[in-house]
């Protein structure tokens, strides 16, 4: 069994509009940046995350496609899905390939193309991550259940919605420095409470645009990494968690308690706690997802995380840089490659590669992926090696 | 979706059948058959309460492929009066008459349709109780 396990190449390609890529080159595209920054030709797995492709681009069996698109045909293969957590449940899933002493050196990757579809066509898709027969059939959208989250949370904590908004503006202010965002300006509060509301009361600045992207890493084991790189990033910590599917079956719907138990053992097998972190990525569909994060990650006590973002307390500058090229909401969410995104960025932070957006003397950094309205959790922390 | 899929749902979307943990207490919908709370496989069925009242609630602006022709339509997050929490459209009741605290009552609505020749899926969703003073009489005359 491999004692660590280190991230030595990373790559992504813009989010945004690929009119002229398909699934297979935004894939190619990104793995082949990871590959040669890990100087690697060849890999003994490949793991994809994506979420959608056989709704919106008819296609299945992204594992042998992968391999074949990459000339590594014969390579053991295969996609995983976690609803939008599906990426960084790849990045899980390799980890343990490499833990358990079943492969050396992997490639995982996480695609999703879903600018070919109608809007209408991309909310459906997005709510598969729901209880099909059920919540789906409400009618109801991820905006429209992070409304009810918003609205909720609003009435508990006597927080106000602008406040609450402030998670999407610091999104947008640090995607102004990374050149892969989809969205990569300032905004105001002000332009988020002026855009059109989606699902009252989230505006349609608050909440993420349908996006194509490709990330991916290498990843081998520590003892392997140290020759092939200076600056190896170790993975602390990999650790998935479950919660109820129907957000409002669980035992409190403003509380994101797979984010909670996969924190909680990912601090215990990192040997930190919250205070370590220097540097946070979360997954924030909408604003309050961000915040509700901050919370059940232990970063701020329950019904404060609102005050902790209106403060600024997430900025690049502050005490808890978050989202820090731009989080789900403007470097762009393109579902199944959005944890791999996070890790790429994170990996950049430790490494002190962030360019004009670097945190000073990162760490640290902690990278919370969820699937729908938190039924799973994946939870990574990597750690700069000397 | 095909007749069978439509039809197993039945007892859950036309009555609002669930499951409850004589363990535990938690109520379920749809059914559940091994509680996830406390993990007793020890479950009845029950009929969820068809009265409740309103929660939270959004108003979907961009829905869905199939509910299209709804927008703007609104969903709330419903307290039924044996506190089971269940998400369902809310009808009869203009956008700017809806608030949290509302008495709400289940119906039996059109969901949606599949294309032309598709099936029509029927289910509940939820409008307001009207308040019925039964001691006054209609007045004949009018
Ligand atoms: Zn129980």
């Amino acid at each position: 069994m491999s004692s660590k396990v280190a991230i030595v190449g990373v790559g992504c390609t813009k989010v945004g509009e690929h009119w002229d890529k398909s699934l297979r080159q935004l894939f190619l595209e990104a793995s082949l940046k990871a590959l040669e920054e890990a100087d690697v030709d060849r890999v003994d797995a490949i793991y994809v995350g994506n979420m959608a492709s056989a709704t919106i681009n008819f296609q299945q069996h992204l594992g042998a496609l992968m391999a074949d698109v990459m000339g590594m045909r014969g390579v053991d293969a295969v996609r995983v899905e976690a609803a939008d957590a599906s990426g960084s449940a790849a990045v899980h899933q390799a980890y343990m390939a490499i833990k358990s002493g079943q492969a050396q050196t992997v490639l995982v990757g996480g695609v999703e193309k879903l600018t070919d579809a109608r809007p209408a066509d991309v909310e459906y898709a997005a709510m598969m991550s729901e209880r099909s027969e059920y919540v789906v059939y409400s009618g109801i959208t991820i905006a429209g259940l992070n409304a009810i989250q918003t609205q909720l949370y609003m009435d508990r904590f006597n927080a106000r919605y602008e406040d609450i908004v402030n998670f999407a503006v610091n999104d947008h202010r640090n995607a102004a420095g990374n050149p892969y965002a989809q969205f990569p300006f300032p905004i105001t509060v002000e332009r988020v409470l002026e855009s059109p509301p989606v699902a009252d009361p989230i505006r349609l600045f608050d909440t993420t645009a349908p996006a194509d992207g490709a990330a991916a890493l290498v990843l081998c084991p520590l003892e392997t990494a140290k020759k092939l790189c200076d600056t190896p990033v170790v993975i602390e910590a990999s650790v998935l968690a479950t919660d109820g599917v129907n957000p409002y079956e669980r035992d409190d719907v403003l509380t994101l308690t797979s984010t909670r138990v996969a924190a909680e053992r990912a601090y215990r097998t990192a040997g930190i706690t919250p205070r370590d972190v220097d540097v946070v990525e979360v997954h924030n569909t909408s604003s309050i997802m961000g915040v509700l994060a901050l919370e059940d990650l232990g970063f701020v006590e329950k019904g404060q995380g609102w005050r902790f973002v209106a403060e600024g307390q997430i900025a690049l500058n502050a005490d808890l840089p978050t989202n820090t090229l731009g989080g789900l909401k403007a470097r762009g969410h393109p579902w199944g490659a959005t944890g791999v995104y996070q890790l790429v960025e994170l990996t950049w932070q430790l490494r002190g590669e962030a360019g004009g957006n670097q945190v000073d003397g990162a760490e640290i950094g902690l990278a919370q992926s969820v699937g729908g309205l938190g039924a799973t959790t994946v939870v990574h922390i990597l750690r700069r090696w000397h | 979706m095909s007749a069978p899929a439509v039809r197993r749902e039945i007892p859950y979307r036309y009555r609002l059948m669930g499951t409850k943990c004589l363990n535990c207490g938690a109520l379920f919908h749809p059914p559940q058959r091994i509680c996830p709370k406390c993990g007793s496989k020890d479950l009845v069925e029950e009929e969820l309460a068809w009265r409740g009242r309103l929660v939270a609630y959004t108003v979907i602006r961009r829905p869905p492929k199939g509910y299209e022709d709804y927008k703007p339509y609104i969903v709330g997050l419903i307290e039924l009066k044996d506190g089971k929490l269940i998400l369902a459209q809310i009808v009869d009741c203009d956008i700017e008459e809806v608030r949290p605290g509302l008495k709400l009552e289940a119906t039996f609505r059109r969901i949606r349709e599949d294309g032309k020749s598709g099936i029509i899926e029927y289910g509940y969703k939820f409008r307001p109780v009207i308040e019925w003073n039964w001691q006054k009489k209609p007045n004949p005359e009018k």
